[in-house]
This record gives structure tokens, sequence and C-alpha cells, in this order.
């Protein structure tokens, strides 16, 4: 007999705080920038330098810790993780080990299933490493002749979430990322760019006969830059696991590095190097005491989370259509689209194809001008209503030239030109009447090409129809 | 001009007011002790580098070498920092010039602070100014023979262990060790975090005073240090009220010399007479844990303060095949004996599996030395003891013996250890050399410390000046 697997899942995602100095200098933190141009004595580590927190970031992590209803510690404090590379000019990066700002919350994931709820073990927060520039003509490390360290990016605020291994579907822990991101980027804690880094997971995945508890050895899969990848590389990750587990072997706890344009996921290294980071207490700074009226006052500003908003418009709409809305960053506008009166469905249709297409933000489109735009589809050329939509995020877009250019729909210009689509096309006439109904597309299309695409569709569909009446 | 200087007697507060005065100008006094330093350091060795160009258009100033100085080389005499220039300056070096200080130049110091009699700086050793055959105590020895040998009205030391109060028992100085947190560790080259402590080094008590209200205050770049209470300045000798403890296990601590012993019962006799009440006490557990718990919290912060000297930023590169082999000859070739002994006892300390039993008691044990000390000052104002239970010792006597050497400072670590300020005057002679008396009290008591110093400094009469420079 056969073993049903199950997959157990948990993540390890990294958010680069955009806060607008670094999290122990006042260097600026930001992308870019020349080489180690954003750097001073301490995030450069020389002799006698020393952090001081940057204030702005413990609240935002605490704000994070919040919607993702975490108990927020009353007393908090640094560690020290040693360890040597090029890319950490202390030797040591400051982080917290066991008095974390935020443990036990969780996250709940409505899926079309239901919903999942994935415990969050603890958010803390840590400095980011420099960013070393390997070069090499290979890229990789081995083929290595030099390092070159940036340190722009060296000590930027970097908030840790650890979840329980309680993921058991790579769908799951997709959604979970996304609501995660979606999260993040609300709360205005960062822009969360997988592919500038200010967002990194790792993913650790293990496989068990269902109905076990046990934890079986867990791989580390690392370098997925994309969601969709992660799926990927999970669902790759669990099958290669049963398999081995089917033919009798055993999985060796490794690192493997995600490339998607391979079948299979690169071993990085095999068996960890055991690591002993000697954490201890970081003596140049003082414990953290969150006050209750600051942790309050934060609370206050949590809005609306993603997960109760997809709950909510999963009342109006489907599970997908909510989820794609709420993950997508859409449905405030949809919501104020709405409000001004357009239908609920056809407002997630447009938002969620038409216009994400476009790749407008939605933050910069004005409601109500799009709220007569999309009130106006149906009436107008479909070109017009395309050529609309890529102009809603500009300044002072407005709808009115275009919902005046309203597709032709007087029964009386267009009763002509479709007598002569009829006249001109005498077979498709005689085989639409033998029965073959679906020939009316192809006049509407002969009409809609005639009169340039200005006339109304559902118009000349009508009058196609009585006029070829049986 | 300088001839009608005596830099061997004036004492910083004199020079201040002659400079003020305009008897002196600020480049005549600074120049006077540069021919000071030229006369004499040849047979001292009490500097490392000497600045060529006076600065300010106060009184002269000498900063040990771990003090970093904007454009000024600062080695903390260690190999690894050679030629490292810093290119900003230590808070403490920053309030110094402001108040229009001029540099003379770096002290020598054991190498980044550690050790007891100035052998280990990777430069040669100092010698103590009333017998050049003796050590002048360490760790900062330059600063402590400068004074005393009139080649500095003042300087700054660095005390962790005892690195002030020791070599100003040598030398015949007042050294004061601040309450833990009331001056600025920023751009100070860090030893042990939770210990490190600038403080000044004078001839006598109201300097010191004077150069402490410079030095200390909240420093918004170092997040340990707090708002101090205002210093006042001893005047007068009146000791009426003041409760003096004596606690047993530091004034019968074994070995101590009965010269010492002596001349610290004449000057406990004088407090009597001045109207001090003196009543022995007992400290039993700060003095048998206090050592064994110093040697792991200090080098285990030690081994990760110094884990940034990996030859990637600055200071001493050696070569390597790759990073980690190029990090292992630089440390390798950059570090010293005593430097390599402290980083591996910190190590270990950390490790995992070794870190509860050893620096994770170690910080245990410090609260109950804490504590002790908390409570003896419900019934005392100030504790006294000898500062070490010898005068200086001959260069060399303890060099093979690291054990023999960590001993010296049994006497002063406890009040370190539990963050007190520490008062060391010179009380007297015994064979000819100074006798240091070590007078400890409750957190920010300073100008406690400093009304007994003063008083006594008045009733013993001692002189300054080595013998051998009269
Ligand atoms: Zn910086």
């Amino acid at each position: 007999m056969s073993t049903t697997w199950e997959p157990v899942i948990g993540l390890e995602i990294h958010v680069q705080l955009k806060t607008a100095t670094k999290m122990f200098c006042r260097c600026r933190n930001g992308y870019g920038g020349e080489p180690n141009t954003q750097t001073c004595p301490v995030c450069l580590a020389f002799p006698g330098a020393l952090p001081v927190p940057n204030r702005r970031a413990i609240e935002e992590t605490i704000k994070l810790g919040l919607a993702l209803e975490c108990t927020i510690a009353d007393r908090a404090i640094f560690h020290r993780k040693n360890y040597f590379y090029p890319d950490l000019p202390k030797a040591y990066q400051i982080s917290q080990y066991d008095e974390p700002l935020c443990a036990n919350g969780r996250l709940v994931v409505p899926t079309a299933d239901g919903e999942v709820e994935i415990g969050i073990v603890r958010a803390h927060l840590e400095e980011d490493a420099a960013k070393n520039v390997h070069v090499a003509t290979s890229g990789r490390i081995q083929g290595a002749t030099a390092t070159l360290v940036d340190f722009n990016r060296g000590g930027s605020p970097l908030v840790e979430i650890v979840t329980a291994p309680n993921i058991h579907s790579a769908d799951v822990a997709k959604r979970f990322l996304q609501l995660l991101r979606q999260t993040v980027v609300e709360l205005g804690l960062s822009d969360a760019e997988l592919d500038k880094g200010s967002m990194r997971f790792d993913v650790n995945v293990s496989v068990r006969p269902a109905g076990s508890d046990e934890l079986r050895t867990r791989t580390e899969l690392k370098n997925m830059n994309s969601f969709n990848f992660a799926a990927k590389g999970i669902e790759r990750e669990i099958a290669r696991q049963i398999k081995i587990y089917e033919n009798g072997g055993t999985v060796d706890q490794e690192t493997l590095h995600f490339d998607p344009t391979a079948e299979e996921s690169a071993p990085m290294r095999s068996k960890e190097e055991a690591q002993d980071y000697r954490y201890f207490p970081e003596p140049d700074l003082v414990p953290l005491h969150p006050a209750p009226e600051m942790i309050e006052g934060l609370r206050g500003q949590i809005g609306e989370l993603p997960t109760a908003r997809i709950r909510r418009i999963a009342n109006t709409l489907s599970f997908y259509d909510a989820d794609v809305l709420v993950t997508g960053g859409l449905d405030r506008l949809w919501a104020a689209v709405v409000d001004g009166g357009a239908d609920p469905k056809e407002a997630a249709n447009v938002l969620a194809n038409a216009f994400v297409a476009t790749g407008i933000n939605p933050s910069a489109v004005n409601p109500e001008e799009f709220t007569k735009l999309v009130a106006s589809r149906s009436e107008i050329p479909r070109a017009v209503f395309d050529d609309a939509l890529s102009h809603v995020g500009d300044p002072g877009f407005s709808a009115e030239p275009y919902v005046a250019q309203k597709a032709v729909s007087d029964a009386s210009a267009l009763e002509p030109v479709i007598a002569a689509v009829i006249e001109a096309n005498p077979g498709q006439v005689e085989q639409y009447r033998g029965g073959k109904q679906g020939l009316l597309g192809f006049f509407v299309g002969q009409v809609m090409k005639e009169t340039g695409g200005s006339a109304d569709p559902r118009v000349v569909s009508e009058l196609v129809r009585e006029q070829l009446g049986a | 001009m300088s001839a009608g200087i005596d830099t061997l007697r004036l004492t910083a507060e004199e020079a201040l007011a002659l400079v003020e005065s305009g008897q002196v100008s600020s480049v005549e006094l600074w120049q006077a002790y540069r021919d000071a330093i030229n006369e004499h350091d040849g047979e001292l060795h009490a500097f490392l580098t000497l600045v060529d160009e006076p600065d300010g258009s106060g009184i002269p100033i000498a900063l040990k070498d771990v003090i970093s100085t904007r454009g000024v080389r600062t080695t903390a005499a260690s190999k690894i920092l050679e030629n490292y220039v810093p290119v900003f300056d230590a808070t403490v070096a920053a309030k110094c010039r402001a108040a229009g200080m001029t540099l003379l130049g770096k002290t020598n110091t054991d190498e980044f602070a550690m050790g007891s009699s100035t052998e280990n700086s990777a430069y040669g050793p100092t010698h103590n100014p009333w017998d050049l055959s003796r050590v002048p105590g360490g760790s900062g020895g330059g600063s402590a023979a400068a004074v005393s040998a009139g080649l500095a009205p003042w300087a700054l030391g660095s005390d962790t262990g005892g690195s002030v109060k020791l070599p100003s028992a040598f030398c015949g100085n007042v050294g004061l060790r601040p309450t833990y947190g009331t001056v600025s560790r920023f751009g100070v080259v860090a030893f042990a975090s939770s210990l490190d402590q600038v403080g000044p080094v004078t001839k006598n008590v109201r300097d010191n005073a004077l150069l402490y209200r410079i030095i200390s205050g909240r420093d918004e770049n170092d997040s340990t240090t707090v708002d101090v209470p205002p210093i006042a300045l001893p005047e007068g000798t009146d000791l009426k009220g003041l409760r003096i403890g004596l606690p047993r296990q530091l004034n019968e601590v074994e070995g101590i010399e009965p010269g010492v012993k002596a001349a610290c019962e004449a000057a406990l006799a004088k407090a009597e007479e001045l109207g001090a009440t003196i009543e022995e006490c007992e400290l039993p557990l700060s003095v048998e844990y206090g050592l064994a718990c110093y040697y792991l919290v200090a080098p285990a912060e030690a081994s990760s303060n110094l884990a940034r000297y990996d030859g990637v930023r600055y200071g001493l590169r050696s070569e390597g095949v790759d990073f980690r082999e190029m990090v292992m000859h630089t440390r390798h070739d950059g570090f010293g004996d005593e430097v390599k002994r402290r980083i591996m006892l910190g190590t270990y300390a950390l490790s995992s599996g070794y870190y509860d039993a050893f620096y994770g008691t170690a910080q245990k044990v410090r609260t109950v030395i804490k504590r002790e000390h908390d409570a003896l000052f419900e019934r005392f104002d100030v504790l006294v003891s000898p500062t070490c239970a010898t005068t200086a010792f001959p260069l060399g006597a303890k060099a093979q013996d690291p054990l023999a050497m960590y001993l010296t400072d049994v006497l002063t670590i406890p009040a370190n250890m539990a963050g007190l300020p520490g008062l060391s005057i010179p009380c007297g002679l015994s064979d000819g050399l100074p006798v240091g008396l070590q007078l400890v009290g409750p957190q920010f008591s300073e100008s406690t410390l400093y009304r007994l110093g003063h008083a006594l400094e008045q009733a013993i009469g001692f002189d300054v000046v080595p013998e051998r420079l009269r």
C-alpha cells in the first residue's frame, strides 16, 4: 500500500524597512547610490563606532507585529550574532535572539477551500549585511578572483518574520507570502520588492506520512525571487523528497539554490557547516521597553487588513476575485468605483485584467473619473476605452473626452450598413438561416469593420438578428 | 619662555589660569610640555604618536591611544592598527577640543588596553617615572607616566578592569574611573563594552573634577550614556558626617605589602581626624568572584569587539588565497599574544554549550556583586581600600605569568563589575614608590569621592613629583 505524504513548510522572510536612515546610524537608507557613498564610521565598523537604534524602525516592527497579532514584548533586547564574512564589517550582526520585539502571532490566509491560520513564531528587528560583488567570469563564488563590497546596504533595517512549520501546501505558502507582502506594503513599512531584494525569503521543506506529527529532515530553499517560482520550487522539492522516501532513501539536510530555468534545484552546499554564532546580548545597546501608549498609538494607525478585506469582498464577489483585488492592491480603487455606481463584477474584471496590464499604480488613479470610464465601457468603442485606460494614472486625467466618443447605436445610421453586409454575403445568410446561429458574430464583425469600430456591438447584434430574422 | 614653566608641578587649573590671564600663551604652554617630552620621553616611552602643531587656544592634554583622534594616528598599541588614522573624533576628544585643549599626543597602553603593566604594547613598554626599571601600571601606563613626569598637565585614560586607577596608583597620580554610562565611549576603541569607561588622570583632585566635568554627559552617539548630575569642585577639608566603610576582604587581601597597608592606614587616620567615621565591613562575594567573573565577561566581549579587525576596510592586511585565509593571516600577524589569549578565552566562554556555564553565570554573578555593594551603600558613603596590594613591580616580573598579572587588578575589579565610580589618590610612599588609595562610592557619587579625595590630599601633602626628578 502506498503512503500519502504531507508536506511541512516553514517560511523565514526578511523585509527591508524603508526608513529614511539606517538601523544603527544616520546614513541614508535607500536603494541605489554609487557604491560606498552611503556609509559612515558606524556602518563601516570603524574602531570605537557605536550603534544607536532607529526609533522609527522599532515602531514599524511593532506595527507589523500588531498586524500579525503578535504579543509585543515589554522588554526586548538586541543580540550579537558573530561570524566572519566580508559583507559583515563588525563581524557580528546586531539582531534579536531570545527576547524579540514581537512573538506568537498569526496570519489567516483565506483560500478557495476556507481559511488557513499560519502561526508567526516571531518578528524581530536586525540590520542588513552589505553587498558582496564577486568579480569573476562565471559570476559564482567558486570561480571568483576578487570580491568587492558595497556597504550602502549594510546596516539597513530588516524585519525577520519566522512562521511556524504549519503550512502544508505550496499554494498556501505562496498565498501567505503574497498576503504578507501586501500587509507590509499597506502598512507603509517597505516596498517589499522581490527583484530589488527589499523582500527576501527562505523556505524550509520536509514531508511526512499524512496523519503523523513527526518532523523529518528539512531542506532549505533559497534564492527564489518570485512567488510563482517559490510555489514551483516547493512543489518540486516535495516531489523530490517523496521520491527519495519511497525509494527507501533519506533526505539530507542541505541548502538548495533555486534556478527557475533548470529542472532541478541545485544543492548549493551539502550539509550546513555547523555554525556557532556565539549569540550574546549586545552590550552597546540598552534593553527596549516599548511604552503601552506608544503601542496603542501604533495600533490606531492600522486600518482594515488584507485578510479581513478578502473575507468581506468575497461576500460580494468570488474568492478568486477578492483575492486578486486585495493581494494586487486593487481593492480600495475597486470599492471607490463601486461606490461611484459601477457594477462590482465588471469593475473587478476591468481592474484585474485590463487595468493590471497597464502597470499603472492604483493609488495614482482618480476614482471618480475611473468610475465614469468603467460606466461608459459598453457604450464607447473598445479602442477608445483601452486608450483611456492607459491614461487613467495621468495627473488631471478626465474621462470626459473619451466618454464623449460614444459608439454609434442609432438604428437609422446602422441599418443601411447592415443591409449592405447582408447583401454582400448571401452564402453566409443562407447558412445562418439554415440554423448556423454562430455566424451572427461574423455579421457583427463585418459591420464593425465597415463602421471603423465606432458602432455599438450590442446594438449591431440586435439589429442583425432582426434583419436576418427567420 | 617655556623655561619659566615648571611642568612637573604646574597643575592644569594653574595652567588654565596662566593662559586665561594672558601670562602665558596657549602655544608657549604647549611648547613647554613638548620640550619636556623631548627631554624625557626617550627614557619613559609614554607617547606613541606626537602632534607637531598645537591646534587649540587652551591648555594641552594627552590622550590614551585607544581614543580616536581625527587626523591623528590611533593604534590602540596594536600592529593591526599601526597606520590607522581616524576620520572622526571620539566624543571625549571632541569635548576636549571644544574646551580649547591642544593635543600633545597619544599615549602608550597595553595592546587594546589588555594588561596591567603597559608591557603588552606592540611598540614597547612605558617606564615608571619614579623608577625606570619598574612598570607604570596598565593599561594606561603612558597617560599616567606622562602626567607624573610633567609631560602633560593632564590626560585621559580608559578603565575596564582598573586601567586608570592602577597606573595612577603606581605613578602617584589621581585617577578616576567614572560611573559606567557617565562618559561617552563613542570613538573609544572597544575592549569590553559593558565595562569600558574613559577617565581623567591628573596631578590633583580638583584637576580631576575639572576634566571629568568636561568629558562627562549624555551622548546621543552612545546609547549607554545617561544624564550626569552636576559635579562639585571640592573645597576645604571638612569630612564631618562622611561614613567610610573598610571592606575587610579588600583591605586584608592576600599578598598586601606592609608599606602599602601602612600608607593606607595613615590616610584613614587623617580622614578620621577630619571628621569621617570609619567602620569595617564585608564584601565577600565581590572579592572572591569578581576577578573570575571579569575574566569571563571582558574577554567574551573583547572576542566580539575585536572581530572587526579583519583586514578588509582599514589597518593591517596580510595576504591570503581567499577571504578566510586573509583574515587569519591578518589577525595572526596583527595581534599580540595577550590579545590572542583573551580572544580565545572569550570565544570559548560564548560557545554554544558553554555559554550558560560561563558567560551566562558571570552575568548573574555580576548582579550579585552589584547587590552586595548596594547593600553596603545603605550604611556607607564611600568604601576605601588600597588600589593595589603592591607598588609598581619591576618590568618583566609578571610578563611571563598571565595569572599573576591578572591578580594585580583584584582590588579594582569588583567596583568596576558593579559599574561604580572609583577614585585612586596617592596616599604616601612605600620604599620610595607611590601607594594608591581607592575610594569607591555608589553610582553618580563622583562629587563625594572628590570631596574625600581632596580633603585627604590636603591632609597628606603627598609630593606628586617623582623623587628622581625633583
Ligand atoms: Zn552609516
